[in-house]
């Protein structure tokens, strides 16, 4: 953590990823998480009460962060079409509602989006690195990058290795991102970590630590194809993470929490873990976003609520 | 863009149902009583809140014959069983009327609703449902086949949490089958009447407790009447002394739960963020009016500089205010006098070469407020170090070594409790054997549950309240 600072700060931490002892020794050396304390700490954060403006301002600043996603077998040129125009116009009754962050879709959907969100703001984002179990050769998941990016994807949603990670092979998930990296070129590069798989949140700031070194513009908790996945305590492990390394190096990386966030209610609240934890610089869609797809439209009927003074019901929102 | 300053969320001052004026509770009958009546005020605006009935020493005189009338005829022949039934509805009705204890509370005492919503109000609840499960299993509690209760227990409760000390006061001693006489504190009655009404509600026979409000005379009364079978106690040291000098020599058994000067320790290979936490609880939790308040933070000196700077970023986060915004992590110290000695000790501490630290917040003009401080360049040797303060000022010190560590955090003379930061099982078993405390956190800190025994030694006070422990404060074994 913040050890790294008194010794020698930014031309230490890029160093750590020279060699399998250093990386490792680095790691372990992280102060340890309490799991009592970090729960206990996120449930006071989740105590916090938003409302009138502060409420109005989160719900409008949560939706500019939402990766709206679809990551489905079934996925069809339609479907990522409507998805498109939601992601532009989310509200079509209310102009000034905030378009999302992002798209985040298959490597082979990425053309379409492209083609369809030109010019609009929205970025595309494309999982890949055989995603989301990452069980590939290195050279069919840096594959899978470079299609992505050449389709035209802004930005890359990668998985690591988390057998590697859990063997303790942490050099070889490092080497990873750092190819991964540098076959995104100017892609921004978010490293889903899969909190869920690594259980433990020594284990969550591990990977956190391990992902920002090797050059990861955002670290992410999840695939959503696992349970958990985003969850308080992962989050304000996470957010801490990022604040250390900021304060150690001088450079801002982002989080995303992606997975079983579908509440204006909670996302207010992961807002507040941004705040207090991570700090006010966070809350933007440069440096936190929520991959999620259900709950854009809870944010909607919420800001409805606040404009009219009551609940409309899902039908006054877009099916996606 | 705007930032995402928490917009204000008052709880509703309506819900406390403040009434213009408030009588004693005697006998099951609320009563103006002979002593007079004084105000009330509000800490956070210095506002009249309401006028309260002064017990004075006639008062307390019907107080303890009501209630030994009560103990003979009612409460110690009564089942355990049906004892407790009264028990269970106390705590559901403090349950069901959670919300206007918790805005009475802070009204009146000044601490965030957020602390009395998720801890006072719960905890005290949790008390009489905890205790309620022990009135029919006394026999089965390590006392004896058959344990007896003393008879009428003189009651006496602080400020700093006025409606949770009368629970860990009438829970157990009603469970046991005594009768109780409460006197609430100076500056906080509201609470303890509210509850008065509760009981009221739940329909106990008459003079099974009685509350009385009023000061030190009040006090002194109750303690020195010769119907008194038992006195508990939380407070003061200096209160604490004199009341075990009016005792001595009497057949009354004496509780003592008095001041702390606690030590949060900190080794190097703590979860250092959760540590913090465990820093700002320990000694900012409840504006730091807490008996064992982390107030002497001794951090492994090659942590140290980081810690205080992790400490003082966190800090900034805190929110001082109207203790009924739900957002307020700091409120307003109880008293114009209280006040008044925390800005003392914390002078003192600056001229005696102490650096002193808050971080940047606007006091509200009115009431009695104090921004939350750290005081580093402490030693041993300084007052700060081994007075209580009583306040939001946490005392930072360092040492080298376990033994140094143990040494230090000792070298007190009070006693309540302790934390241990650490990664290593094993030295938490280590230090907490050594450590001169009733309490010892691990990992965390100010940690309730009815279950787990609280009290201390030295001037720290003695007797255990909680637990089973607790209930043997209150039975003759």
């Amino acid at each position: 953590m913040t050890v790294m600072r008194s010794a020698g700060g930014e031309a230490l931490i890029k160093d750590v990823g020279r060699d399998d002892v250093t990386m490792r020794s680095f790691l372990r050396g992280l102060a340890p998480v309490d799991q009592v304390g970090v729960e206990q700490r996120a449930a006071m954060l989740w105590s916090r009460s938003i409302k009138t403006d502060s409420k109005q301002w989160g719900l409008d600043t949560a939706v500019s962060m939402i990766d709206l996603t679809t990551l489905e077998g079934n996925d069809t040129p339609g479907k990522v079409r409507t998805l498109c125009v939601k992601a532009v116009h989310p509200d079509p009754t209310d102009p000034q509602c905030p378009r999302v962050a992002a798209v985040c879709l298959y490597p082979d959907l990425i053309a379409d989006a492209v083609a369809q969100l030109a010019g609009s703001g929205v970025a595309v984002a494309s999982v890949a690195t055989a995603f989301p179990s990452g069980r590939a050769s290195r050279a069919v998941r840096l594959a899978d990058v470079r299609e992505a990016v050449a389709a035209g994807a802004g930005e890359v949603d990668m998985v690591i290795d988390r057998g590697a990670f859990l063997a303790g092979r942490y050099s070889q998930v490092f080497d990873d991102i750092v190819a991964v990296k540098q076959e995104c070129g100017a892609a921004h590069l978010k490293v889903i970590l899969e909190t869920g798989e690594l259980a433990t949140y020594d284990n969550v700031s591990r990977a956190s630590w391990l992902a920002l070194v090797a050059g990861a513009d955002f670290i992410k908790t999840s695939t959503g194809k696992i349970s958990p996945a985003a969850t308080p305590g992962v989050a304000v492990t996470m957010l801490a993470v990022v604040r250390d390394f900021a304060a150690a190096t001088g450079e801002r990386r982002g989080v995303k929490l992606a997975g079983g966030i579908r509440s204006s209610k909670d996302a207010l609240r992961y807002l507040v873990a941004v705040k207090e934890v991570a700090g006010e610089p966070w809350l933007s869609p440069d440096r936190f976003r929520f991959g999620a797809s259900s709950l854009l439209n809870d944010l909607l009927m919420q800001r409805m609520k606040l404009r009219t003074g009551a609940y409309s019901g899902p039908n006054y929102v877009t099916v996606d | 863009m705007t930032d995402y300053d928490y917009s204000p969320a008052p709880e509703a001052r309506t819900i406390a149902r403040l009434r213009p004026s408030y009588g004693m509770y005697v006998d099951g009958n609320f009563t103006a009583g002979h002593g007079g009546s004084f105000e009330t005020v509000n800490p956070a605006d210095e506002k009249v809140l309401t006028t309260v009935a002064l017990a004075d020493a006639t008062d307390v005189d019907v107080a303890i014959k009501a209630a030994r009338r009560a103990y003979e005829n009612v409460w110690a022949p009564m089942p355990g069983r049906e004892r407790a039934k009264y028990l269970f509805r106390i705590a559901r009705l403090i349950q069901e009327r959670a919300r206007e204890l918790a805005v009475l509370e802070s009204l009146d005492n000044g601490k965030p609703i957020r602390e009395s919503r998720d801890v006072d109000i719960p905890m005290a609840a949790a008390h009489f449902f905890y205790y309620a499960g022990w009135a029919d299993k006394l026999g089965y509690a390590g006392f004896g086949p058959d344990p007896k209760p003393y008879g009428v227990a003189a009651q006496v409760v602080p400020w700093n949490f006025p409606l949770l000390m009368a629970a860990w006061k009438l829970a157990p001693a009603l469970a046991a089958g005594n009768t109780a006489v409460l006197k609430s504190a100076e500056t906080t009655p509201l609470s303890a009447l509210a509850l008065a009404d509760i009981i009221a509600q739940a329909d106990l026979p008459p003079g099974v407790v009685n509350i009385l409000s009023g000061g030190p005379e009040t006090g002194e009364a109750l303690v020195a009447h010769p119907g008194v079978d038992k006195v508990a106690f939380t407070g003061s040291t200096e209160v604490g002394k004199q009341i075990a000098k009016i005792v001595a020599g009497t057949p009354k058994r004496l509780t003592l739960e008095l001041g702390g000067k606690a030590a949060n320790i900190v080794f190097d290979d703590a979860p250092l963020e959760q540590a913090v936490e465990g820093i700002v609880n320990g000694i900012f939790f409840n504006q730091g009016h807490v008996c064992c308040a982390g107030s002497r933070l001794l951090v492994q000196e090659s942590i140290a500089e980081e810690t205080v700077e992790a400490l003082q970023r966190r800090l900034m986060h805190l929110k001082l205010g109207d203790p009924l915004d739900k957002n307020t992590d700091i409120g307003a110290i109880n008293s114009a006098a209280q006040l008044k000695r925390i800005s003392e000790l914390t002078a003192i501490a600056e001229s005696e070469g102490a650096t002193r630290w808050s971080p940047p917040c606007e006091l509200p003009s009115a009431g009695y407020w104090f921004a939350p401080t750290v005081l580093t360049d402490v030693t041993p040797a300084h007052r700060v170090a081994r007075e209580e303060v009583f306040g939001p000022v946490l005392a930072v010190m360092t040492f080298r070594t376990p033994d140094e560590a143990v040494a230090k955090a000792n070298n007190t003379p009070y006693g309540l409790s302790a934390g241990v930061w650490t990664d290593k099982g094993s030295r938490i078993l280590w230090m907490s054997q050594r450590l001169r405390a009733g309490v010892v956190w691990a990992n965390t800190f100010n940690r309730f549950d009815p279950s787990s025994p609280f009290g201390g030694y030295g001037e720290s006070g003695y007797g255990r309240e909680g637990g089973r422990h607790g209930l043997g404060a209150y039975l003759a074994h």
